[in-house]
């Protein structure tokens, strides 16, 4: 664990997964700063890229693998484009783990609702990468994924090979479908008329642009979820990842350190205030 | 747990003062005017304090005055204090260096030398520990303010002459000290009542071979802290403060202050407890090694929280209601307290004179709407 001075990691793997999305595995130059490196789904790092600063990165491998550290990221400004340009065999620095991930001991044994609104959404992506690998421990399990055109949708063959898991429903929608009838025409939100419910044995875990998580949140609570029960990753500014700059905070919330995984019942007061 | 040392020195003995904590092994930081206020700098003699000096302060509004008196604390404070001793406006965290072809990041410690700062007061204590609070009580101590904090020896003086614009007997921060200082003064017109606070302090009181307070200075100082107190005609709104502003979100006043505020961060600035900061790449001219330098930052700036370039607070009265209910209400939950310790800085050097206690009041008052 690196809080505050980051250490040199070198990119051994880059995998292009849609025009501004891209893959980087990541292992620390040091063997036993990567043997000790221990996290949980929904946590993030901070990457360094040279020259241009650092960038908060939620973290999608799996706990177990001990060689690695994968993370999935979308081009949205300076660093990241930075990012999007690097070679294997190319230097980051890498301070990590920081925050609370998502809360997947309390969902042992329960059904699982997952949504994602938007691509490639990583903190999701993490907990289905873990959830498949432990499916006997979860009960049902359903992933919401809604984007805006079909083309937008990546890992098709993925969602497939989920869908195919024992107890598994993949369920995606697109406000622009596509002819192939495979996609809902809607929201991701619309989509949960589809889904069986068991409000007293379900957890739902939110991914995507607030607007989604709001009305998601909505629905799943017309639905007899409690407020314990609904879980969202929040995405906000951050800058020291440690609780210390000040610019995550949502309320009294530190994102980075109380968060980024929140249950409902610990940002109701603030979540989708306007300016919160 | 110490024995506190107490003594009575004479107004013409205050290099005394000094020279114990040169011999102890200080440099000494103090008071002077510069640019027409008070603010600290390094001093080498105790003839180098202003005397009789008076800051007249108002909303939007600092003046100092020459009063003819011989005291050297009689003024309340400036824009500045102890925040940027122990949170540096900007300095460079680590760097970062491609050595042969391989990153190497090595930390950026500060090497402070020990200082004592004379003057300190008991607002800027309350200020200090809640700094401390953020930047040292969590999980990841902030290692350049650890090394700042520790070197510091702190003098602090009970104050005599509160503003207009102070309300710390309000949020029970003092005017006279309580806590926190090594060494603590009250001022009279012929002298000092010497008090320690600590160990550290009793070494340099111990040093002075100070003469016994009497029991008519020991009255006097007595009545002049409690005047001190009755001096003070602002306050914050009562009740549970936290809660009254949580609730009043979508109040209209939020809007009527955004009218006035120029959403500039001067509050930000001169609050002793505002900690927010922006990281920030320097790289060399060569690109080989960067630094990674933190700067002040303030939540009224457009900037504090972009993400992919928009804000999550594009407007004024977002970033007002975010600063006012962070440092009135949020605080609780953080830190067990108000971020407010009551000394008037964000009244003062408001260039539109915005009063917080006045704004606060409004907004607290009401139904919410």
């Amino acid at each position: 664990m690196s809080v505050h001075l980051p250490r040199p990691a070198r990119v051994v793997e880059r995998v292009q997964e849609a025009r501004d999305i891209f893959s980087l595995r990541l292992r620390y130059a040091d063997v036993a700063a990567q043997e000790e490196f221990e996290f949980a789904p929904g946590q993030f790092n901070m990457l360094y890229l040279h020259g241009v600063g650092e960038v908060a990165i939620s973290i999608v491998s799996d706990p177990r693998d001990s060689h690695s550290i994968l993370h999935t990221i979308r081009v949205v400004g300076r660093a990241t484009r930075g990012l999007a340009a690097l070679q294997v065999g190319d230097e980051v620095g890498v301070r990590g783990p920081f925050g609370r991930g998502w809360p997947l001991k309390a969902a042992l044994g329960r059904d699982l609702v997952l949504v994602t609104g938007g691509l490639g959404c990583a903190p999701v992506v993490s907990v289905i990468n873990y959830v498949m690998r432990r499916r006997e421990r979860y009960g049902r399990v359903t992933i919401l994924q809604g984007v805006r055109h079909a083309d937008d949708l990546i890992w098709r063959e993925r969602y497939a090979a989920w869908a195919r898991e024992p107890d598994t429903e993949v369920l995606l929608a697109a406000d622009m479908p596509g002819q192939d009838g495979q996609l809902f025409h809607g929201t991701v939100v619309e989509l949960f008329n589809r889904v069986q419910w068991n409000p007293d044995n379900t957890m739902a875990m939110l991914c995507g642009p607030e607007v989604m998580m709001l009305a998601a949140v909505g629905e799943l609570r017309d639905r007899g979820l409690g407020d314990e029960a609904i879980w969202v990753s929040l995405e906000r500014n951050m800058q020291c990842a440690n609780g210390l700059c000040g610019h995550c905070q949502v309320g009294p919330l530190f994102v980075c350190r109380d968060g980024p995984v929140f249950s409902y019942a610990e940002i109701a007061d603030w979540f989708g205030k306007r300016g919160f | 747990m110490h024995a506190p040392m107490t003594g009575w020195l004479a107004q013409e003995d205050l290099q005394r003062l000094f020279d114990a904590l040169v011999e102890t092994g200080y440099r000494c930081v103090g008071p002077a005017v510069r640019d027409g206020a008070i603010q600290f700098v390094p001093l080498r003699a105790a003839a180098e304090l202003p005397t009789g000096v008076h800051d007249q302060q108002a909303p939007g509004s600092y003046r100092l005055e020459q009063t003819g008196g011989s005291r050297r604390f009689g003024w309340a404070n400036g824009p500045q204090a102890l925040k940027p001793m122990t949170f540096a406006p900007s300095e460079s965290l680590w760097r970062a260096r491609r050595v042969d072809g391989q990153l190497r990041f090595e930390p950026v410690a500060p090497d402070p030398a020990p200082t004592a700062v004379i003057g300190v007061r008991a607002c800027d204590l309350a200020a200090l520990r809640l700094q401390e609070a953020h930047f040292l009580d969590g999980l990841s101590p902030d290692p350049g303010f650890r090394a700042r904090r520790d070197a510091l020896l702190l003098i602090g003086v009970d104050c005599s002459h509160p503003a207009e614009t102070c309300f710390c007997a309000d949020t029970g921060d003092g005017p006279a000290l309580a806590y926190g200082f090594d060494i603590g003064l009250t001022e009279l017109d012929d002298g000092y009542l010497v008090r320690s606070g600590s160990p550290r302090g009793a070494t340099v009181v111990n040093a002075m071979a100070l003469v016994a307070v009497s029991d008519d200075q020991r009255d006097a100082a007595a009545r002049q802290n409690a005047a001190a107190v009755q001096a003070q005609i602002r306050r914050l709104p009562g009740g549970d403060l936290r809660a009254r502003l949580f609730e009043r979100l979508d109040h209209r006043h939020w809007d009527a202050v955004a009218e006035r505020c120029l959403s500039c961060g001067n509050c930000t600035a001169v609050c002793p407890t505002c900690f927010c900061s922006t990281n920030a790449a320097d790289p060399d001219l060569d690109g080989t090694a960067t630094d990674l330098v933190r700067t002040w930052d303030s939540c009224f700036s457009h900037g504090h929280t972009a993400m992919h370039g928009r804000p999550v607070r594009e407007e004024t009265c977002q970033r007002y209601r975010q600063w006012l209910t962070h440092k009135l209400a949020g605080w609780f939950d953080q830190y067990g307290r108000s971020g407010c310790v009551g000394c008037g800085r964000c009244i003062t050097w408001c260039p539109v004179g915005i009063d917080l206690t006045a704004e606060a009041a409004l907004i607290a008052a009401g139904d919410g709407r």
